[in-house]
């Protein structure tokens, strides 16, 4: 059985009738059905993505095929797909199906891909090990005693460990590019408002983006402007022209690359993933970059600016989930109010619990200045001291996560522990610039190892050829 | 900051949450020590900085205010736990 890691590959092989669109999504079938231990699918849609595997097949015979024909790709349990249920790895959406279908996956049918199912991941996406499912953990394939990271993390396995090609996974905080660096392969979250939330179930709207897992930076930016752009659906989302960035992936120029001293110094971060980085800004230097050290005064700041906001959005988002409309409903209450809390209160979990009630704290007449207005303000300093930085210089390099994949049930008691797993990934989203996590090596136990690049907003053409260039350069030695 | 067990009840009826009590203790310490942590922010000096309301690099996004049927009331009621043809059902409220 031959692995294909990208699409050109795919299509490469499907043209000179090595594979056809059907096999190639039956030996994914069997992977995933091999696999089960790693818990990476809440749903497969075996038959239907066989189905829709002949009708691609037959439009590749009559020539009328899309731009992503042979892609098979997996979508986080966040994302509306008409017809097929959705939970957001929580027991409150018990039941509930789609109703559409959201625009980035609606754009992605269109030009051919396949869905062959959705995505463990950490309850509404709050989690940083895809550990928080009320489906269960998720395991790394790459050590099986690890969490993948998260909150995407079945996502980030599913391309991990060739049970598709590529998948759409959510960046909050850093839930596409930590899972991406604890597996191994491409993670990318592109600018804030770059593509449509339409059909995304809400967690914290100032911070939420669509990201993707692939094996490779020219599938990553064919799905990227086949999903990004205007949508009458979204108001949120920009209207920027989208660049054909898979056409503009050559690049041999010479970059000013800024690196952050303070991650490097920090307690948190781990030998093996402070060495890998070490390892890249030599290894930039004599490839003829310009790479400097710079001041980032905002480290320690970052998490509790997140935290404060985005559980103050997330307690507004999620105040939908009340038992009425869609959901589950809880059998025991006795008037209007105590179903509400009964419903919300027994299919929540533990973790999406306090959430809301911090956001709810957080937002209370008492402390909504102190804690929430003085966030925003915060958020405003982490803003421009980091798009400062990208005014002198192209990039930012600093790790992905302080550490490689940590071991299951490892940070699981104290909240605290497990937040500073996101503690270097948060910069680019409180500051709502593109970044990406790209695999540089591994550990001694072959755990590998995230190198995250952060470009200014809207500069994901430039982002993603870098990263291509970087991860060329490296594989020819 | 320490939070204590009114704070939390209060906190808990205003997001229609009820706690089991066996967690409660727990919670209760969890969210002191978060919020101890966040109130790091204080060292920030902040007095001249605007607060950060919109992420959104563009100004207002509009479009023409048209009627379509974008959800059938059938599609609309099917994911409800109760429902009949027209509404959704909920505990009396008004007796």
């Amino acid at each position: 059985m031959k692995t294909y890691r990208s699409l050109a590959e795919i299509q490469k092989a499907i043209a000179s009738g090595n594979i056809t669109c059907k096999q190639l999504v039956e030996q994914y079938l069997q992977v995933i059905n091999e696999k089960s231990h790693l818990n990476v699918f809440l749903e497969v849609f075996a038959e239907e993505a066989i189905a829709k595997a002949d009708v691609v097949d037959e439009k590749i015979r009559a020539g009328r095929q899309g731009r992503l024909a042979g892609m098979v790709i997996s979508l986080k349990d966040v994302l509306c797909y008409k017809g097929h249920r959705l939970q957001a790895g929580s027991r409150i959406l018990e039941g509930f199906v789609s109703q559409f279908t959201g625009t980035a996956v609606q754009r992605l049918l269109d030009e051919d891909a396949i869905v062959i199912g959705r995505t463990n991941c950490d309850e509404f996406a709050m989690g940083s090990s895809s550990e928080n499912s009320a489906y269960g953990p998720v395991v790394n394939a790459a050590g099986e005693k690890r969490v993948p990271g998260g909150s995407s993390g079945g996502s980030a396995v599913s391309v991990q460990s060739d049970m598709c090609l590529l998948s759409l996974g959510t960046d909050t905080g850093g839930s596409v590019r930590q899972p991406a660096s604890f597996c191994g392969i491409v993670g990318y979250k592109p600018t804030y408002s770059r593509i449509s939330r339409y059909g995304l179930l809400a967690y914290a709207s100032s911070f939420d983006t669509i990201g993707t897992f692939a094996h490779t930076i020219e599938d990553t930016a064919l799905t990227l402007e086949i999903m990004a752009g205007h949508d009458d659906y979204d108001s949120t989302v920009s209207h920027e022209p989208v660049l054909p960035y898979s056409t503009l992936l050559s690049n041999n120029k010479k970059y000013k690359i800024a690196y952050l001293k303070e991650p490097l110094a920090s307690p948190e971060i781990s030998a093996p993933v402070k060495g890998a980085v070490e390892d890249a800004i030599t290894w930039l230097k004599n490839d003829g970059h310009t790479v400097e050290p710079v001041e980032f005064n905002y480290l320690d700041y970052v998490l509790p600016t997140y935290y404060i906001l985005t559980t103050a959005e997330a307690s507004s988002n999620l105040s939908r989930y009340d038992g009425v409309k869609y959901g589950y409903r809880s059998k025991s209450h006795v008037n209007l109010e105590t179903m509400y809390k009964k419903s919300r209160s027994e299919a929540f979990g533990k973790e999406v619990q306090r959430r809301i009630l911090l956001g709810t704290f957080v937002l209370s007449a008492s402390y909504y200045d102190a804690f929430y207005t003085k966030a925003l303000k915060a958020r405003k300093l982490i803003q421009q001291a980091t798009r400062d930085i990208l005014k002198e210089y192209d990039f930012i390099i600093l790790p992905t996560s302080p550490t490689v994949a940590f071991k299951l049930g490892e940070h699981t008691k104290n909240p605290l522990e497990m937040y500073l797993a996101d503690l270097f990934t948060v910069q680019a989203s409180v500051a709502g610039v593109p970044a990406i996590s790209i695999p540089y090596g591994e550990d001694n136990e072959g755990m590998p190892i995230g190198l995250q690049l952060i470009a200014d907003a809207f500069q994901e053409e430039k982002l993603l050829a870098f990263s291509r260039h970087i991860l060329n350069a490296r594989k020819k030695g | 900051m320490k939070i204590d067990k009114d704070t939390l009840h209060k906190l808990a009826h205003l997001a229609r949450l009820e706690l089991d009590p066996s967690n409660e203790k727990e919670m209760l310490n969890s969210l002191s020590e978060i919020l101890t942590w966040v109130e790091k922010l204080n060292e920030l000096d902040t007095k001249d900085v605007d607060p950060l309301v919109s992420m959104s690099y563009e100004l207002n996004a509009f479009r023409e205010d048209k009627v379509t049927e974008e959800l059938p009331r059938e599609e609309g009621l099917a994911n409800a736990p109760r429902h009949d043809d027209k509404f959704f059902i909920v505990p009396k409220v008004i007796e």
